[in-house]
């Protein structure tokens, strides 16, 4: 059966939602660990991204709407967020580009150029406390669901479970990349805002498929 | 394409459009013709970065000779990275960003770019400041193998920007470690913060395959005073 448009379009605006409830959430984790301005500049973002969505030809694919998020994040979010998540969106619209339904392999295709688009852009690995460790569970649990036959369903809500562990995972890291990295052992004890922000996002994208 | 025509054109990249306009300004002065464009702060002047603006400042800055861009902190690099990215292949390909300290780079790259060094040459001078930071402006030369002469400073301006950049540029096109005053030969700052002035004596040492040959052609830059009016 798969997942069309209208997820992919129910999965942005939602994630814009969350963005927009979660905004003081991330303001705040990223002022103990860096410069404060996550919250504000994913809230940004996403904002211009659902002006721009309300401009969506009817023949839009998934595809189409990942990579008018990827175009608007890119110029309107200001901050390291603004590329990386860029970054994800255009690759991850890219591996999917053309297709009108995703399948479980496509799911699977769209986080994984994600995730490398992140770690292409960024250049950080698991475990550098970056939106990395929050990703390539995402993506290593979405694999396996797939692989033992679950849904799309299913596999956007290993992803999103996986993602949240990973976020909760970074509290006692060292951060090796962006801001956080200047603060060496001071960055161990607190969770990192842009893997929270991906947790979020993930789950935003499981329960807009649940709800369809 | 705009930008100064045949010269690399210079885009600043800083989380502040302060820092950016401000580095502008400090590196105008020793760079009056080449085109040094600032993209600093959001697209509504707060901190942070602006994709736009890095693209548009790219577009500005290139004449068809290149883009050198310097950075400031994490984002600023990555949306640089990201703009050039989005550049069509052509344009790529003459575009670098450079990992350099900011200003220091900056500086160095645009007194390079102004007396017409070429891409490799700017983003080479950018770098230099980084060596220098580091404290690897100060190259021993190899003892016994070395050819060492010492000329004296006859032009009116010394060792200081254009001038400098000059014997920087042709120092960089030797394949020999060459040393002024114990300094790297190739580092503008380097060769910059030894205030060279007019009369003063300099100590050119080289090893390496080229030695021979990149002393004597120093030597001769110098005794020609650079061109300057007034030598």
């Amino acid at each position: 059966m798969g997942l069309g448009v209208g997820w992919a379009e129910a999965w942005i605006r939602h994630g814009a939602d969350v963005i927009a409830e979660h905004r003081l959430e991330l303001i705040i984790l990223d002022r103990d660990i860096g410069d404060g301005d996550h919250g504000e500049n994913m809230d940004r973002g996403f904002q211009a991204v659902l002006l721009e969505l309300d401009g969506l030809p009817p023949e839009a694919n998934p595809g189409d709407v990942f990579k008018l998020v990827a175009t608007t994040l890119i110029s309107t979010v200001g901050g390291a967020a603004g590329p990386l998540y860029g970054t994800a969106f255009l690759k991850g619209a890219l591996a999917v580009a053309g297709a009108s339904t995703l399948d479980g392999a496509a799911l699977v295709a769209l986080l994984t150029a994600a995730r490398d688009g992140i770690v292409l852009r960024g250049k950080a690995e698991s475990g550098d406390k970056t939106m990395v460790d929050a990703w390539t569970p995402a993506v290593d649990a979405a694999a396996a669901a797939a692989a033992g036959g679950a849904d799309e369903r299913a596999i956007l809500l290993a992803a999103a479970c996986a993602a949240e562990a990973g976020a909760v995972a970074t509290e006692p890291l060292v951060a090796r990349k962006g801001r956080a990295s200047y603060l060496g052992e001071r960055s161990a004890g607190y969770r990192d805002p842009g893997a929270q922000s991906s947790a979020l996002l993930l789950r935003a994208a499981a329960d807009a498929a649940a709800r369809g | 394409m705009t930008g100064t025509p045949g010269k690399v054109g210079l885009v600043f990249v800083s989380h502040s459009v302060k820092i950016a306009e401000g580095l502008v300004d400090l590196a105008r002065q020793m760079a009056a013709t080449t085109t040094l464009v600032p993209a600093g702060g959001t697209d509504d002047g707060g901190i942070g970065t602006s994709f736009t603006k890095v693209i548009e400042a790219i577009t500005a800055a290139d004449s068809g000779a290149g883009v050198a861009i310097l950075c400031d902190l994490g984002s600023a690099i990555l949306t640089a990275e990201t703009a050039r990215d989005f550049l069509g292949h052509e344009v790529r390909s003459r575009v670098h960003i450079v990992d350099a300290p900011l200003v220091e780079g900056g500086v160095a790259a645009a007194v390079t770019a102004e007396t017409g060094g070429d891409l490799p040459a700017v983003v080479r001078a950018a770098h230099s400041a980084r060596a220098l930071a580091e404290e690897a402006g100060a190259v021993a030369a190899a003892a016994g193998t070395a050819i060492t002469r010492t000329v004296i400073l006859r032009n009116k301006d010394g060792l200081h920007a254009r001038p400098a950049a000059e014997f920087v540029t042709l120092a960089s096109s030797f394949d020999s470690e060459v040393t002024v005053n114990g300094k790297d030969a190739k580092s503008l700052l380097g060769i910059m913060s030894l205030g060279l002035n007019c009369g003063a004596a300099v100590k050119l040492s080289s090893s390496g395959a080229e030695a021979e040959a990149a002393v004597t052609a120093l030597v001769r830059l110098i005794e020609s005073g650079f061109d300057e009016s007034g030598s």
